[in-house]
């Protein structure tokens, strides 16, 4: 395949030139795909060695960089699975559920609410709240542990997963709040006068016309939280104190504990596990993800 | 139907702006109402204030027998197309137009009914299926139209409908609005319309009469035979029609009764018919000529004013002239048969204005000074 531009087709031998300028551009795409490749692969390296290694032997993990194993078993799966503790890995995955499921459902809410808010109503103190929803985007999280940790404490909430949900359901999460601003403020507002003319209400307006519009950002923002509580281990790791309630990233960490000798395959299985639901997850929500963070930023 | 009055209607914005300064406007019931006028002289944001788009902070809007001031726009009785017609991106053709009635929960089958009669006569039928991305301009304000006319409002309301289509599609569904309000009328159903545009044309062919807003204030209300023929101020006679009044300044002095007007050291007579009608007393005004009502006629003829072609614009039916007399820089339509085809740039020319149809201005206010003693419109 040429790869230069739209040469018409002639029944005239190619000229010295065109020949010349043709081989050019294949050597040139030759190389520069060489190099992505390579650069790419290195890159990505890493995650396929996890794979290939968590079919590997215990025996056999360390005395080779190449990923591909040499006995395949998925003896590390089986062992990961029962895990060290009295419940199987699955347990640990419903609980990361019971976390991340109410969290992604009360950001997508909380967060369109206030950011309709912010992008379309004028009110009294507009200026400074949005001031204060930025200033806390710009705030370290760690300052904020220990002052929410004794609040939490006062509530009587620990060791529960009120504490790592119950924030995002009152648009705690600013960036993604101000994600959802920035889409919005490129949404003309004609739509939403179109619809208060048909006689809808603000809320009817929200959910029938401009929630539909938000849906690529909406879904980013859901895939964005569901990837980063999937993730997040020191949340769970302040709040929760029982095994029974621990979440996925708590359990991996408890198999490398609990054991003098560490099963690596098993360790490594149940990474590999627990990388799947957000890869499947952002896979299946690819196109309206790079729509999202794309137009959300871009236009304006 | 209902009509629709603007009592001493006024907007001030946040900043202290006053965009609209206490406006007076009936629009009888059918009427076909335009607001026309220059960017910025608030005809949208008073038609948005009719939608209840925009908050009212002086004055009363009453639709029928109501005060709609504080009701929200869907309890208005209105419905509103706009310029870049705001379909619902997300929904079919089909529930594009009945949303509206579908918040009201209307009956499934009334709403069939409905979407059929509107989709059938603005001829979209085919379209129903479709989303608006699928659609092209005029297609999409055919929907637009659609989904004002499935509500049967009290008021239309239109802002700049046809402004994002190209000049082919915005002369025919000029023709198919008009059409559609002659047809509603002649149904009995009459429908009383606002519309707003910036566009002269779209305005005189399709207004019954026509309101001329500059920086929030009316200008003029009449049909537009009157606004072209009467302009009640320099304003009005500058923005209709094309190409623009000739307005420049002369001064009005009466030698033993006979009145007669004097720019830069050219004196022409005034007309008799005209004559009567000038109350002014003598000073300074300003002139106004349609260049439609200038002929051309050799240099220095009595009563013609004088002056060197700058510009000759052919234009295959008329000839634009412009010529340069005295300070001012006049232009006159010749129809090209009429033409003497010798002239070129630079030659003396005499221009004779049609004598009664000159319009005299005040000087300051612009109020328009030679209408009086025939005031039949």
């Amino acid at each position: 395949m040429s790869l230069l531009p739209d040469i018409p087709a002639t029944a005239a031998p190619p000229t010295q030139l065109q020949l010349k300028l043709r081989r050019q551009a294949r050597i040139s795409a030759t190389l520069r795909y060489s190099l992505l490749i390579v650069v790419g692969l290195i890159m990505i390296y890493p995650l396929i060695w996890l794979v290939g290694a968590s079919f590997k032997t215990n025996a056999e993990m360390f005395t080779s960089a190449w990923f591909w194993p040499k006995d395949a078993t998925i003896q590390g799966y089986i062992d990961g699975w029962k895990t060290s503790t009295p419940y199987t890995f699955g347990h640990f995955f419903i609980n990361s559920l019971q976390i991340v499921i109410p969290k992604v459902i009360g950001t997508a809410i909380s967060c369109t609410l206030v950011a309709y808010g912010f992008a379309r109503f004028e009110f009294p103190g507009k200026k400074i709240l949005f001031a204060i929803l930025i200033a806390t985007l710009l705030l370290p999280d760690v300052v904020t542990r220990i002052p929410q940790y004794l609040l939490f404490r006062e509530l009587g909430w620990l060791d529960t997963y009120l504490p790592l949900f119950a924030p995002a359901w009152l648009a705690g999460d600013a960036f993604f709040v101000f994600m959802v601003i920035q889409f919005l403020r490129a949404i003309p507002r004609e739509m939403e006068e179109a619809a208060r003319v048909d006689g809808a209400n603000t809320l009817q307006t929200l959910i029938f016309i401009v929630v539909p519009m938000l849906t690529p950002a909406l879904v980013s923002v859901c895939l964005f939280q569901f990837m980063w509580t999937m993730n997040d281990f020191l949340g769970p790791l302040i709040y929760i104190s029982t095994v029974e309630k621990y979440p996925i990233s708590l359990a991996l960490k408890l198999s490398i504990d609990a054991t003098e000798a560490f099963n690596w395959n098993s360790i490594l299985a149940m990474t590999v596990l627990a990388l799947t639901p957000s890869l499947i997850v952002f896979f299946l929500a690819q196109k309206s993800f790079i729509q999202g963070i794309s137009s959300g930023g871009v236009k304006g | 139907m209902a009509e629709l009055r603007l009592n001493s209607i006024e907007k001030t914005y946040g900043n202290g702006f006053k965009a609209v300064h206490g406006i007076n406007l009936h629009v009888k019931e059918g009427e076909f109402m335009v607001l026309v006028g220059p960017s910025g002289c608030a005809k949208s944001t008073t038609l948005r204030m009719i939608a209840g788009l925009e908050t009212i902070t002086g004055g009363e809007i009453q639709i029928g027998d109501n005060v709609v001031n504080d009701l929200v726009p869907g309890k208005r009785g209105i419905a509103m197309v706009f310029q870049n017609y705001a379909l619902y991106p997300h929904m079919k053709v089909r529930n594009n137009l009945s949303f509206g009635l579908r918040l009201k929960r209307k009956p499934a089958e009334e709403i069939a009914a409905a979407t059929k009669t509107v989709s059938g006569i603005l001829e979209i039928e085919a379209l129903l299926d479709r989303l608006p991305k699928q659609l092209s301009g005029g297609q999409a304000q055919r929907v637009a139209l659609g989904r004002a006319l499935i509500k049967q409002p009290e008021v239309f309301l239109f802002d700049e409908p046809l402004s994002n289509l190209d000049a082919k599609l915005r002369a025919s569904m000029r023709v198919r609005i008009t059409d559609l309000h002659k047809r509603l009328r002649a149904e009995g159903l009459p429908a009383t319309v606002v519309y707003v545009t910036h566009d002269q044309v779209e305005a005189m062919t399709m207004g019954d009469r026509i309101c001329v807003m500059k920086d929030g204030h009316i200008m003029q209300v009449a049909d537009p035979v009157t606004l072209y023929e009467r302009p009640a101020n320099a304003f009005v006679a500058g923005f209709i029609g094309m190409p623009e009044m000739n307005l420049f300044p002369a001064v009005l002095s009466r030698a033993e009764g006979v009145p007669s007007l004097t720019t830069d050291g050219q004196t022409i007579q005034v007309a008799e018919g005209l004559a009567d009608r000038v109350t002014a007393v003598d000073g300074p005004v300003t002139l106004g000529v349609r260049p439609q009502h200038l002929s051309v006629v050799a240099p220095d003829t009595p009563d013609a004013l004088t002056g060197t072609i700058s510009n000759l614009e052919f234009m295959g039916h008329e000839v634009n002239l412009h010529a340069r007399v005295g300070h001012a820089l006049l232009v006159a339509v010749i129809p090209s048969e009429r033409f003497d085809r010798t002239l070129a740039r630079g030659d003396r020319v005499g221009l004779l204005p049609l004598g009664p149809r000159i319009h005299l201005f005040n000087a300051e206010s612009g109020e328009n000074i030679s209408l009086a003693a025939n005031q039949k419109t």
